[in-house]
């Protein structure tokens, strides 16, 4: 059997008290919606954009679980001054991560791990990858609701 | 008195629960190394070995299609089918097996009234009136139905208690209101309704009543004749029967009047390309090959129930609500959401600095399964600001040591979280 503290880790408490960059973005010239239909958990992911398509700031919004808001506070801190490209390597190898594959090791992923527990618990992995796939959206400025379907 | 507020009687013999939980097998497991806790009957209950039994006896002996064949398994299953479907007219009695048709469940049910009733009367002038409490399955389907016939959806709200605030239901019925559609007892907060009067008034409006009794026929005995609404709608596999089988009760002259939902084999009398006829009631209704094992298991569910007694069911469910009820009172920062007086065995809650989904993840660890989330009803979360619930349900195979279980498992929720 699973640990439950290997799911909680003091990471987790720690930025689902208090979630990093958290609230309105006024500079922000992209914004995507996630939302998972099954839990009703819903994040909106601003971003602002340099011109070079650099992530110049970014912050959340929403509720959900203590999985998806440290995970969604986490990926604001991870994405911030990341260009489109480098923040799709991570998007990958957190995906990756969350599913128990090998993430491979040219990424720094030190808080990521923290997250990692989730894939020892099925129904919470989409969780997890909320705000990453809101955040993707954002990145491409897909115009659709994000969802972990 | 409302019949499924059922008040707990001290003169009946209380169930031998124990006995009871030796019928079904699944509650006999570990979970992650804990004996299961099943508290999420209010989605779907477990079934006892008679039912299983049952569906099996059929599968293996007399299976064959229903209403066709003149050879002997063809008979057997068509006896078995139609059986069921006097057990269950008896169970909730109904004046005719004719006002009995099988479905997939409620939503299908009530997908059926409003496809098949509500389209073909509808104008857009008309109305159809809901509450604030229903389950998506009482208000998709109407939401359908007000967009292809341009009526209006109107919603009954309820207090912060999770009572239906019945001076605004008035203020909503009017000659403009076609159909009513409520649940009798609300699979968030437990809410009993006053059907009974409801469906009353409703009919002094000249509106027909939809009742969705998922949650209320495990409850309680239910009497369609006494109650007097027009549909009625349930699942098998809340009432410890199997997935995918359900009952749309139906007025006799009201289903008769009534276009066909679905066209197809069984629900015709004569098919030319000229112009078909239709078969008789229930038939009409029930195109191409039913789910048979499906009814025959509950049948034998409902045969489970009666005799264990509806009555003693409601009185030991009410005993473990209670029970739930005073402990909640000790743990601090837990909200109740649904205090009705009289409610069914259904406890939704939050707690105060812990989301549903964790709190779920972590009692599953202790071997306890509750529903967490929105539970289908998104305006109930709505009404009380909350993203979801966590919401235990009692059925008549827990126990109090079980209640006791749930309780260690939100102190030890509650010591992960430092809450």
């Amino acid at each position: 059997m699973s640990d439950l503290r290997d799911l909680y880790q003091a990471v987790i408490f720690d930025h689902n008290r208090s979630p990093r960059n958290y609230g309105e973005l006024a500079s922000a010239n992209r914004r995507a919606e996630g939302f998972n239909p099954l839990c009703g958990d819903h994040v909106v992911v601003l971003l602002q954009m340099s011109d070079d398509g650099v992530v110049e700031d970014v912050r959340f919004e929403g509720r959900g679980c203590a999985i998806s808001t440290a995970s969604a506070s986490i990926m604001t801190e991870t994405v911030k001054g990341l260009t489109v490209k480098q923040a799709d390597q991570y998007f990958d190898a957190f995906h990756r991560l969350a599913l128990g594959e090998d993430p491979g090791d040219d990424l720094e992923l030190a808080k990521l791990e923290a997250l990692s527990g989730v894939r020892e618990y099925p129904s919470r992995v989409k969780c997890a990858t909320l705000a990453w796939h809101t955040v993707r959206s954002a990145l491409h400025d897909t115009g659709d609701t994000a969802t972990t379907e | 008195m409302n019949q499924a507020q059922a008040t707990p009687d001290a003169t009946l013999c209380p169930l031998d629960v124990e006995s009871v939980r030796k019928d079904f097998p699944a509650l006999h497991q570990k979970v992650n190394g804990r004996p299961l806790v099943y508290l999420d009957s209010g989605a779907s209950s477990q079934k006892p070995e008679q039912v299983i039994d049952a569906v099996q006896a059929y599968e293996r002996r007399d299976h064959a299609n229903v209403h066709r064949g003149v050879h002997t398994l063809s008979q057997r299953a068509t006896d078995a089918f139609e059986g069921a479907r006097e057990k269950v007219r008896s169970f909730v009695n109904a004046r005719s097996v004719r006002e009995i048709v099988f479905t997939r469940g409620t939503t299908e049910a009530i997908n059926l009234v409003a496809q098949s009733y509500g389209r073909s009367r509808l104008a857009s002038s008309d109305e159809v009136l809901v509450t604030e409490m229903e389950h998506h399955a009482n208000i998709v389907p109407w939401q359908l139905l007000c967009g292809q016939t341009g009526a209006t959806l109107k919603v009954v709200p309820f207090d912060d208690n999770g009572e239906l605030i019945m001076a605004r239901f008035k203020e909503l019925l009017s000659s403009q209101t076609r159909i009513v559609a409520l649940t009798h007892v609300s699979n968030t907060l437990g809410t009993v309704n006053p059907v009974h009067q409801i469906i009353r008034m409703a009919h002094e409006a000249g509106a027909v009543v939809l009742i969705d009794g998922a949650q209320a026929v495990p409850h309680s005995a239910i009497d369609l004749m006494a109650l007097d609404c027009d549909f009625y709608a349930f699942s098998g596999h809340k009432l410890y029967g199997p997935t995918g089988i359900g009952v749309l009760y139906g007025r006799e002259a009201l289903l008769d009047a009534m276009p066909p939902w679905q066209g197809g084999g069984d629900m015709i009398k004569s098919v030319r390309f000229s112009g078909s006829t239709y078969n008789d009631l229930p038939y009409k209704f029930e195109a191409g090959t039913p789910h048979i094992a499906g009814a025959i298991g509950l049948g034998e569910a409902v045969d489970y129930v009666s005799k264990l007694g509806m009555d003693r069911i409601a009185a030991h469910v009410h005993k473990l609500l209670d029970y739930a009820t005073a402990q909640t009172e000790r743990v601090s920062g837990m909200r109740v959401f649904g205090n009705a007086p009289g409610k069914a065995g259904i406890l939704s809650f939050e707690l105060q600095g812990i989301h549903a989904h964790d709190l779920g993840t972590i009692l599953d660890h202790e071997g306890v399964a509750i529903r967490t989330g929105h539970h289908c009803a998104m305006p109930v979360m709505e009404h009380y600001a909350v993203p979801a619930t966590a919401r235990a349900t009692f059925a008549l195979y827990n126990t109090r040591a079980e209640i006791d279980s749930l309780f260690a498992a939100i102190d030890k929720a509650r010591e992960i979280f430092h809450t």
